[in-house]
Protein backbone atom coordinates (compact mmCIF):
# COMPACT_ATOMS: atom_id res chain seq x y z
CA UNK A 1 0.00 0.00 0.00
CA UNK A 2 1.34 3.42 -0.85
CA UNK A 3 2.01 5.82 1.96
CA UNK A 4 -0.92 8.22 2.50
CA UNK A 5 0.07 11.89 2.00
CA UNK A 6 -0.03 12.70 5.73
CA UNK A 7 2.42 9.95 6.65
CA UNK A 8 5.07 11.05 4.16
CA UNK A 9 8.37 12.38 5.45
CA UNK A 10 8.27 16.15 5.65
CA UNK A 11 10.56 17.65 2.99
CA UNK A 12 13.69 19.42 4.02
CA UNK A 13 13.66 23.13 3.28
CA UNK A 14 16.83 24.37 1.65
CA UNK A 15 17.77 26.44 -1.41
CA UNK A 16 17.10 24.61 -4.64
CA UNK A 17 13.99 22.74 -3.46
CA UNK A 18 10.58 24.14 -4.47
CA UNK A 19 8.63 25.63 -1.56
CA UNK A 20 5.09 24.78 -0.53
CA UNK A 21 2.88 26.22 -3.26
CA UNK A 22 1.08 24.19 -5.95
CA UNK A 23 0.27 25.46 -9.48
CA UNK A 24 -3.34 24.30 -9.31
CA UNK A 25 -4.09 25.78 -12.75
CA UNK A 26 -1.89 23.03 -14.17
CA UNK A 27 -1.74 20.36 -11.45
CA UNK A 28 -4.77 18.91 -9.70
CA UNK A 29 -4.53 18.71 -5.93
CA UNK A 30 -4.09 15.16 -4.61
CA UNK A 31 -7.27 13.22 -3.94
CA UNK A 32 -8.30 12.50 -0.38
CA UNK A 33 -11.39 11.31 1.54
CA UNK A 34 -13.70 14.08 2.64
CA UNK A 35 -17.10 14.91 4.08
CA UNK A 36 -18.71 18.31 4.55
CA UNK A 37 -19.87 17.01 7.93
CA UNK A 38 -23.44 18.17 7.30
CA UNK A 39 -24.91 14.85 8.34
CA UNK A 40 -22.85 14.37 11.49
CA UNK A 41 -24.68 13.06 14.52
CA UNK A 42 -23.65 10.60 17.18
CA UNK A 43 -25.39 7.92 15.15
CA UNK A 44 -23.34 8.89 12.10
CA UNK A 45 -20.14 8.92 14.16
CA UNK A 46 -20.31 5.40 15.61
CA UNK A 47 -23.89 4.10 15.50
CA UNK A 48 -25.22 1.03 13.73
CA UNK A 49 -24.72 1.45 9.98
CA UNK A 50 -26.30 -1.89 9.10
CA UNK A 51 -23.15 -3.85 9.97
CA UNK A 52 -23.51 -3.18 13.70
CA UNK A 53 -22.22 -0.35 15.88
CA UNK A 54 -18.60 0.81 15.44
CA UNK A 55 -16.16 -1.13 17.63
CA UNK A 56 -12.78 0.49 16.99
CA UNK A 57 -11.55 -2.34 14.71
CA UNK A 58 -8.46 -1.43 12.72
CA UNK A 59 -7.65 1.63 14.83
CA UNK A 60 -4.25 1.61 16.56
CA UNK A 61 -4.05 3.23 19.98
CA UNK A 62 -0.90 3.81 22.00
CA UNK A 63 -1.17 4.24 25.79
CA UNK A 64 1.75 6.24 27.20
CA UNK A 65 1.66 5.55 30.93
CA UNK A 66 2.95 3.18 33.62
CA UNK A 67 2.76 0.11 31.38
CA UNK A 68 -0.26 -2.14 30.86
CA UNK A 69 -0.94 -5.54 32.39
CA UNK A 70 -1.99 -7.52 29.30
CA UNK A 71 -3.41 -10.37 31.38
CA UNK A 72 -6.04 -8.17 33.03
CA UNK A 73 -9.52 -9.24 31.88
CA UNK A 74 -10.52 -5.62 31.27
CA UNK A 75 -7.57 -5.13 28.91
CA UNK A 76 -8.13 -8.34 26.97
CA UNK A 77 -5.25 -8.16 24.56
CA UNK A 78 -2.19 -6.01 23.99
CA UNK A 79 -0.52 -5.80 20.57
CA UNK A 80 2.83 -4.73 21.92
CA UNK A 81 4.42 -3.61 25.17
CA UNK A 82 7.42 -1.28 25.30
CA UNK A 83 9.35 0.79 27.78
CA UNK A 84 11.53 3.88 27.52
CA UNK A 85 14.91 2.64 28.72
CA UNK A 86 17.96 4.65 29.67
CA UNK A 87 20.79 3.29 27.56
CA UNK A 88 23.80 5.07 29.03
CA UNK A 89 22.19 8.50 28.81
CA UNK A 90 20.32 7.82 25.55
CA UNK A 91 16.63 7.10 25.92
CA UNK A 92 15.50 4.25 23.70
CA UNK A 93 12.15 2.52 23.31
CA UNK A 94 12.50 -1.25 23.71
CA UNK A 95 10.11 -4.19 24.01
CA UNK A 96 9.30 -5.38 27.52
CA UNK A 97 6.97 -7.71 29.43
CA UNK A 98 3.35 -6.55 29.36
CA UNK A 99 3.33 -5.60 33.05
CA UNK A 100 2.32 -2.53 35.05
CA UNK A 101 3.96 -1.99 38.46
CA UNK A 102 1.45 0.72 39.41
CA UNK A 103 -1.88 -0.11 37.77
CA UNK A 104 -2.66 3.27 36.23
CA UNK A 105 -1.84 2.42 32.62
CA UNK A 106 -3.86 -0.79 32.96
CA UNK A 107 -6.80 1.31 34.18
CA UNK A 108 -6.58 3.61 31.13
CA UNK A 109 -6.23 0.71 28.69
CA UNK A 110 -9.25 -0.98 30.30
CA UNK A 111 -11.38 2.15 29.84
CA UNK A 112 -10.42 2.41 26.15
CA UNK A 113 -11.22 -1.29 25.63
CA UNK A 114 -14.61 -0.90 27.37
CA UNK A 115 -15.63 1.79 24.85
CA UNK A 116 -13.95 0.36 21.72
CA UNK A 117 -13.75 -3.43 22.22
CA UNK A 118 -11.98 -4.25 18.92
CA UNK A 119 -9.32 -1.54 19.08
CA UNK A 120 -5.64 -2.46 18.82
CA UNK A 121 -3.75 -1.43 21.99
CA UNK A 122 -0.03 -0.86 22.49
CA UNK A 123 1.60 0.25 25.73
CA UNK A 124 4.70 2.39 26.15
CA UNK A 125 5.82 2.75 29.75
CA UNK A 126 7.18 6.26 30.23
CA UNK A 127 6.73 6.58 33.98
CA UNK A 128 9.45 4.25 35.05
CA UNK A 129 11.26 5.20 38.21
CA UNK A 130 8.49 7.00 40.07
CA UNK A 131 10.44 10.21 40.06
CA UNK A 132 9.26 13.38 38.48
CA UNK A 133 11.45 14.89 35.79
CA UNK A 134 10.43 12.07 33.50
CA UNK A 135 9.50 14.63 30.83
CA UNK A 136 12.40 13.29 28.77
CA UNK A 137 10.91 9.78 28.84
CA UNK A 138 7.51 11.18 27.89
CA UNK A 139 9.10 12.93 24.90
CA UNK A 140 10.99 9.81 23.81
CA UNK A 141 7.87 7.64 24.09
CA UNK A 142 5.70 10.16 22.30
CA UNK A 143 8.20 10.62 19.48
CA UNK A 144 8.28 6.85 18.99
CA UNK A 145 4.46 6.64 18.94
CA UNK A 146 4.17 9.45 16.36
CA UNK A 147 6.83 7.86 14.13
CA UNK A 148 5.13 4.46 14.40
CA UNK A 149 1.98 5.96 12.92
CA UNK A 150 -0.54 5.28 15.68
CA UNK A 151 -3.97 6.76 15.02
CA UNK A 152 -4.47 7.79 18.65
CA UNK A 153 -2.19 8.33 21.64
CA UNK A 154 -3.69 8.41 25.13
CA UNK A 155 -1.77 10.72 27.45
CA UNK A 156 -3.17 10.73 30.98
CA UNK A 157 -0.11 12.65 32.11
CA UNK A 158 1.66 15.92 31.49
CA UNK A 159 4.90 17.69 32.30
CA UNK A 160 5.41 20.98 34.14
CA UNK A 161 9.01 21.37 32.87
CA UNK A 162 9.23 24.34 30.53
CA UNK A 163 12.52 22.99 29.12
CA UNK A 164 10.45 20.39 27.22
CA UNK A 165 7.93 22.90 25.89
CA UNK A 166 9.42 23.72 22.43
CA UNK A 167 10.18 20.10 21.55
CA UNK A 168 6.83 18.87 22.81
CA UNK A 169 5.06 21.59 20.86
CA UNK A 170 6.82 20.61 17.66
CA UNK A 171 6.08 16.94 18.24
CA UNK A 172 2.38 17.62 18.90
CA UNK A 173 2.14 19.62 15.66
CA UNK A 174 3.96 16.88 13.78
CA UNK A 175 1.53 14.28 15.17
CA UNK A 176 -1.41 16.45 14.13
CA UNK A 177 -0.28 16.67 10.52
CA UNK A 178 0.46 12.93 10.38
CA UNK A 179 -3.10 12.19 11.56
CA UNK A 180 -1.93 10.89 14.88
CA UNK A 181 -4.28 12.45 17.42
CA UNK A 182 -3.07 13.00 20.97
CA UNK A 183 -5.79 12.78 23.62
CA UNK A 184 -4.49 14.33 26.83
CA UNK A 185 -5.90 14.57 30.34
CA UNK A 186 -6.25 18.17 31.52
CA UNK A 187 -3.95 18.79 34.49
CA UNK A 188 -6.11 19.17 37.59
CA UNK A 189 -3.60 21.38 39.41
CA UNK A 190 -3.18 25.14 39.53
CA UNK A 191 0.08 24.91 37.55
CA UNK A 192 1.20 25.44 33.96
CA UNK A 193 1.76 22.14 32.14
CA UNK A 194 1.58 20.54 28.69
CA UNK A 195 0.92 19.03 26.15
CA UNK A 196 -2.77 19.09 27.17
CA UNK A 197 -2.87 22.89 26.72
CA UNK A 198 -1.85 22.71 23.03
CA UNK A 199 -4.52 23.33 20.38
CA UNK A 200 -3.16 20.41 18.31
CA UNK A 201 -4.33 17.88 20.93
CA UNK A 202 -7.71 16.99 22.43
CA UNK A 203 -7.77 17.84 26.12
CA UNK A 204 -10.17 16.20 28.51
CA UNK A 205 -11.36 17.03 32.02
CA UNK A 206 -13.98 15.20 34.12
CA UNK A 207 -17.72 15.46 34.53
CA UNK A 208 -19.35 13.66 37.43
CA UNK A 209 -22.07 11.63 35.72
CA UNK A 210 -22.01 7.83 35.54
CA UNK A 211 -22.71 7.26 31.82
CA UNK A 212 -19.46 6.36 30.00
CA UNK A 213 -20.72 7.69 26.63
CA UNK A 214 -21.91 11.06 27.97
CA UNK A 215 -19.44 13.84 27.24
CA UNK A 216 -19.66 17.59 26.87
CA UNK A 217 -17.94 20.21 24.77
CA UNK A 218 -16.49 23.05 26.84
CA UNK A 219 -16.79 26.37 25.01
CA UNK A 220 -14.12 27.84 27.32
CA UNK A 221 -10.96 25.78 26.61
CA UNK A 222 -8.09 24.74 27.07
CA UNK A 223 -9.97 21.73 28.51
CA UNK A 224 -12.08 21.11 25.39
CA UNK A 225 -14.22 18.18 26.53
CA UNK A 226 -15.62 16.80 29.77
CA UNK A 227 -15.90 13.01 29.94
CA UNK A 228 -16.64 10.53 32.68
CA UNK A 229 -13.93 10.79 35.34
CA UNK A 230 -15.66 10.34 38.71
CA UNK A 231 -16.10 7.04 40.52
CA UNK A 232 -15.07 5.06 37.46
CA UNK A 233 -14.65 1.33 38.00
CA UNK A 234 -11.24 0.64 36.50
CA UNK A 235 -8.75 -2.19 36.14
CA UNK A 236 -5.82 -2.08 38.55
CA UNK A 237 -2.69 -3.96 39.46
CA UNK A 238 -2.86 -7.72 40.04
CA UNK A 239 -6.03 -8.37 38.03
CA UNK A 240 -8.13 -6.29 40.43
CA UNK A 241 -10.50 -3.36 40.06
CA UNK A 242 -10.90 -0.13 42.01
CA UNK A 243 -13.28 2.79 41.80
CA UNK A 244 -11.33 5.85 40.92
CA UNK A 245 -11.64 9.59 40.23
CA UNK A 246 -9.38 11.80 38.12
CA UNK A 247 -8.99 13.37 34.69
CA UNK A 248 -6.66 10.43 33.98
CA UNK A 249 -9.77 8.30 33.50
CA UNK A 250 -11.74 10.90 31.54
CA UNK A 251 -9.15 11.06 28.71
CA UNK A 252 -9.37 7.33 27.82
CA UNK A 253 -13.15 7.62 27.50
CA UNK A 254 -12.64 10.19 24.73
CA UNK A 255 -9.80 8.12 23.24
CA UNK A 256 -12.23 5.20 23.03
CA UNK A 257 -14.90 7.32 21.33
CA UNK A 258 -12.32 8.68 18.86
CA UNK A 259 -11.40 5.07 18.05
CA UNK A 260 -15.07 4.26 17.37
CA UNK A 261 -15.47 7.23 15.04
CA UNK A 262 -12.17 6.54 13.25
CA UNK A 263 -13.00 2.87 12.72
CA UNK A 264 -16.18 3.98 10.97
CA UNK A 265 -14.65 6.92 9.05
CA UNK A 266 -10.99 6.19 8.41
CA UNK A 267 -10.41 9.32 6.33
CA UNK A 268 -10.85 11.76 9.17
CA UNK A 269 -8.10 14.24 9.99
CA UNK A 270 -7.54 15.30 13.62
CA UNK A 271 -9.44 18.54 12.99
CA UNK A 272 -12.34 16.68 11.41
CA UNK A 273 -12.39 14.20 14.26
CA UNK A 274 -12.42 17.07 16.73
CA UNK A 275 -15.33 18.62 14.83
CA UNK A 276 -17.20 15.30 14.91
CA UNK A 277 -16.62 15.05 18.66
CA UNK A 278 -17.94 18.59 18.99
CA UNK A 279 -21.03 17.91 16.86
CA UNK A 280 -21.81 14.64 18.67
CA UNK A 281 -21.28 16.06 22.19
CA UNK A 282 -24.14 15.70 24.68
CA UNK A 283 -24.58 19.47 24.99
CA UNK A 284 -24.45 20.27 21.28
CA UNK A 285 -27.88 20.27 19.67
CA UNK A 286 -28.85 20.81 16.06
CA UNK A 287 -31.71 23.19 15.42
CA UNK A 288 -32.60 24.85 12.13
CA UNK A 289 -29.65 23.13 10.53
CA UNK A 290 -27.03 24.71 12.81
CA UNK A 291 -25.28 23.28 15.87
CA UNK A 292 -25.62 25.14 19.16
CA UNK A 293 -24.06 24.59 22.53
CA UNK A 294 -26.84 24.08 25.02
CA UNK A 295 -26.28 25.93 28.28
CA UNK B 1 21.02 35.89 64.73
CA UNK B 2 23.82 33.74 63.32
CA UNK B 3 23.43 31.94 60.03
CA UNK B 4 23.23 28.38 61.44
CA UNK B 5 20.52 29.54 63.87
CA UNK B 6 18.56 31.10 61.07
CA UNK B 7 18.85 27.95 59.02
CA UNK B 8 17.52 25.72 61.76
CA UNK B 9 14.80 28.32 62.22
CA UNK B 10 13.72 27.85 58.62
CA UNK B 11 13.82 24.08 59.13
CA UNK B 12 11.43 24.44 62.07
CA UNK B 13 9.18 26.64 59.91
CA UNK B 14 9.19 23.97 57.21
CA UNK B 15 8.16 21.32 59.75
CA UNK B 16 5.38 23.58 61.00
CA UNK B 17 4.22 24.39 57.49
CA UNK B 18 3.98 20.69 56.56
CA UNK B 19 2.32 19.78 59.85
CA UNK B 20 -0.19 22.61 59.50
CA UNK B 21 -0.94 21.48 55.93
CA UNK B 22 -1.79 17.93 57.03
CA UNK B 23 -3.81 19.19 60.03
CA UNK B 24 -5.89 21.43 57.77
CA UNK B 25 -6.36 18.64 55.21
CA UNK B 26 -7.42 16.16 57.88
CA UNK B 27 -9.93 18.57 59.40
CA UNK B 28 -11.38 19.90 56.16
CA UNK B 29 -12.06 16.38 54.91
CA UNK B 30 -12.88 14.98 58.38
CA UNK B 31 -10.55 12.15 57.43
CA UNK B 32 -8.89 9.34 59.35
CA UNK B 33 -5.46 10.66 58.40
CA UNK B 34 -3.62 13.12 56.22
CA UNK B 35 0.07 13.03 55.34
CA UNK B 36 2.74 14.68 53.26
CA UNK B 37 5.43 12.66 51.51
CA UNK B 38 8.46 14.32 50.00
CA UNK B 39 10.44 12.65 47.21
CA UNK B 40 14.03 11.81 48.17
CA UNK B 41 15.88 13.41 45.26
CA UNK B 42 18.71 10.85 45.50
CA UNK B 43 16.73 7.62 45.59
CA UNK B 44 13.28 8.65 44.35
CA UNK B 45 11.75 7.13 47.49
CA UNK B 46 8.71 8.73 49.09
CA UNK B 47 9.35 9.77 52.70
CA UNK B 48 6.61 10.55 55.24
CA UNK B 49 7.41 14.10 56.41
CA UNK B 50 4.26 15.00 58.36
CA UNK B 51 1.26 12.96 59.49
CA UNK B 52 -1.99 13.88 61.22
CA UNK B 53 -4.33 11.18 62.56
CA UNK B 54 -3.70 7.46 62.05
CA UNK B 55 0.01 6.76 62.24
CA UNK B 56 1.08 10.22 63.41
CA UNK B 57 3.10 8.72 66.28
CA UNK B 58 5.36 6.49 64.23
CA UNK B 59 5.14 7.16 60.49
CA UNK B 60 7.32 10.25 60.06
CA UNK B 61 10.57 9.20 58.40
CA UNK B 62 9.14 5.97 56.95
CA UNK B 63 10.13 5.39 53.32
CA UNK B 64 8.34 3.84 50.37
CA UNK B 65 10.03 2.62 47.20
CA UNK B 66 9.54 4.93 44.21
CA UNK B 67 6.74 4.45 41.73
CA UNK B 68 4.49 2.27 43.86
CA UNK B 69 0.92 2.75 44.98
CA UNK B 70 -1.38 5.69 44.52
CA UNK B 71 1.13 8.18 45.95
CA UNK B 72 3.78 6.83 43.58
CA UNK B 73 1.57 7.40 40.56
CA UNK B 74 0.64 10.90 41.72
CA UNK B 75 4.32 11.80 42.26
CA UNK B 76 5.32 10.45 38.86
CA UNK B 77 2.46 11.89 36.83
CA UNK B 78 1.76 15.10 38.71
CA UNK B 79 -1.99 14.32 38.49
CA UNK B 80 -4.25 14.23 41.54
CA UNK B 81 -6.56 11.23 41.92
CA UNK B 82 -8.97 9.41 44.22
CA UNK B 83 -9.02 5.65 44.64
CA UNK B 84 -12.04 4.20 46.46
CA UNK B 85 -12.72 0.66 47.64
CA UNK B 86 -9.01 -0.01 47.81
CA UNK B 87 -9.50 -2.63 50.51
CA UNK B 88 -10.92 -4.80 47.74
CA UNK B 89 -7.35 -4.97 46.41
CA UNK B 90 -5.42 -7.35 48.67
CA UNK B 91 -2.09 -5.92 47.50
CA UNK B 92 -3.05 -2.43 48.69
CA UNK B 93 -4.33 -3.68 52.00
CA UNK B 94 -1.21 -5.76 52.50
CA UNK B 95 1.20 -2.95 51.56
CA UNK B 96 -0.61 -0.38 53.65
CA UNK B 97 -1.01 -2.64 56.66
CA UNK B 98 2.62 -3.65 56.57
CA UNK B 99 4.00 -0.15 56.28
CA UNK B 100 1.49 2.01 58.15
CA UNK B 101 -0.55 -0.30 60.37
CA UNK B 102 -3.73 1.17 58.92
CA UNK B 103 -5.82 -0.14 56.03
CA UNK B 104 -7.81 2.66 54.37
CA UNK B 105 -11.00 2.27 52.39
CA UNK B 106 -10.24 5.26 50.19
CA UNK B 107 -7.15 7.27 49.26
CA UNK B 108 -7.06 10.78 47.79
CA UNK B 109 -3.74 12.29 46.74
CA UNK B 110 -2.43 15.41 45.01
CA UNK B 111 1.11 16.34 43.93
CA UNK B 112 3.17 19.05 45.60
CA UNK B 113 4.74 20.88 42.65
CA UNK B 114 7.56 23.34 43.26
CA UNK B 115 9.59 25.12 40.62
CA UNK B 116 8.24 22.94 37.77
CA UNK B 117 8.89 19.60 39.45
CA UNK B 118 6.87 17.37 41.72
CA UNK B 119 8.65 17.21 45.06
CA UNK B 120 6.02 15.37 47.04
CA UNK B 121 2.47 14.19 47.59
CA UNK B 122 -0.33 15.30 49.91
CA UNK B 123 -2.52 12.32 50.77
CA UNK B 124 -5.83 11.99 52.65
CA UNK B 125 -7.10 8.63 53.89
CA UNK B 126 -10.80 7.87 54.37
CA UNK B 127 -12.31 11.32 54.01
CA UNK B 128 -15.80 11.23 55.46
CA UNK B 129 -17.48 14.33 54.07
CA UNK B 130 -18.96 13.36 50.74
CA UNK B 131 -21.40 16.26 50.46
CA UNK B 132 -19.02 18.24 48.27
CA UNK B 133 -18.57 15.49 45.71
CA UNK B 134 -15.35 14.04 44.32
CA UNK B 135 -14.55 16.82 41.86
CA UNK B 136 -14.73 19.52 44.54
CA UNK B 137 -12.69 17.31 46.91
CA UNK B 138 -9.94 16.87 44.33
CA UNK B 139 -9.91 20.61 43.58
CA UNK B 140 -9.66 21.50 47.26
CA UNK B 141 -6.87 19.01 47.92
CA UNK B 142 -4.99 20.30 44.85
CA UNK B 143 -5.25 23.85 46.18
CA UNK B 144 -3.98 22.81 49.61
CA UNK B 145 -1.07 21.01 47.96
CA UNK B 146 -0.30 24.10 45.87
CA UNK B 147 -0.34 26.31 48.96
CA UNK B 148 2.10 23.98 50.72
CA UNK B 149 4.30 24.02 47.63
CA UNK B 150 4.46 27.84 47.59
CA UNK B 151 5.42 27.86 51.27
CA UNK B 152 8.16 25.31 50.61
CA UNK B 153 9.39 27.33 47.64
CA UNK B 154 9.76 30.45 49.77
CA UNK B 155 11.67 28.49 52.41
CA UNK B 156 13.94 27.01 49.76
CA UNK B 157 14.75 30.48 48.44
CA UNK B 158 15.44 31.69 51.97
CA UNK B 159 17.82 28.79 52.55
CA UNK B 160 19.60 29.41 49.27
CA UNK B 161 20.19 33.04 50.12
CA UNK B 162 21.36 32.06 53.61
CA UNK B 163 23.69 29.45 52.20
CA UNK B 164 25.23 32.06 49.93
CA UNK B 165 26.16 34.30 52.88
CA UNK B 166 28.51 32.42 55.26
CA UNK B 167 30.91 31.33 52.53
CA UNK B 168 32.69 34.70 52.62
CA UNK B 169 35.01 35.50 55.48
CA UNK B 170 34.38 38.58 57.59
CA UNK B 171 30.63 38.60 57.03
CA UNK B 172 30.18 40.66 60.19
CA UNK B 173 32.58 43.42 59.06
CA UNK B 174 30.54 46.01 57.21
CA UNK B 175 33.57 47.38 55.29
CA UNK B 176 34.56 43.93 54.03
CA UNK B 177 30.96 43.25 53.05
CA UNK B 178 30.67 46.54 51.12
CA UNK B 179 33.99 45.90 49.43
CA UNK B 180 32.86 42.43 48.41
CA UNK B 181 29.58 43.76 46.98
CA UNK B 182 31.51 46.43 45.11
CA UNK B 183 33.91 43.82 43.72
CA UNK B 184 31.14 41.54 42.55
CA UNK B 185 29.14 44.18 40.70
CA UNK B 186 30.82 44.80 37.35
CA UNK B 187 31.26 48.45 36.43
CA UNK B 188 29.31 49.76 33.47
CA UNK B 189 27.30 46.52 33.27
CA UNK B 190 24.03 48.35 32.68
CA UNK B 191 21.07 48.72 35.02
CA UNK B 192 21.34 46.76 38.26
CA UNK B 193 18.43 44.77 39.67
CA UNK B 194 15.94 47.38 40.99
CA UNK B 195 15.13 45.33 44.10
CA UNK B 196 18.83 45.04 44.96
CA UNK B 197 19.25 48.78 44.51
CA UNK B 198 16.35 49.50 46.84
CA UNK B 199 17.72 47.10 49.45
CA UNK B 200 21.13 48.78 49.28
CA UNK B 201 19.51 52.20 49.73
CA UNK B 202 17.69 50.87 52.81
CA UNK B 203 20.95 49.37 54.11
CA UNK B 204 22.68 52.71 53.66
CA UNK B 205 20.08 54.42 55.81
CA UNK B 206 20.30 51.77 58.49
CA UNK B 207 24.10 51.89 58.62
CA UNK B 208 24.26 55.66 58.79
Amino acid sequence: MTQPPWRRERREQFPGVPAWSLATSRLAPEEFGVSRLEEVTREWAWGDDGTGPADGAGVRVCVLDTGVDASHPRVGHLDRSLVVADDGGDLTVVDCDPADPVGHGTACAGVIRSIAPAVSLTSVRVLTDGRSGSGAALLAGLRWAVEEGFDLVNLSLSTTRSQFLPELHELADRAYFRRCLLVAAAHNMPVVSFPWTFSSVISVASHDEPDPMTYYYNPAPPAEFYARGVRVRVAWRGGREIRSTGNSFAAPHITGMCALALSRHRWMTPFQLKSVLYLAASNVVVSKGDAHVRA
Amino acid sequence: MSVPERRSDSEITERRLLQSTVEVARHVFASAAASVFLVDQETGELVFEAVSGEGEKHLVGTRFPSGTGIAGWVAASGQPMIADEVTAVPQFAHDAAESTGYVPHSIMAAPVIREESCIGVLEVLDRSSDWRGELADVDLLAMLAAQAAYGLELLLRLRRSEAALPAAAGGDDVHLLLQRISDRVPRGAGAADPTALKLLAVAEELLH
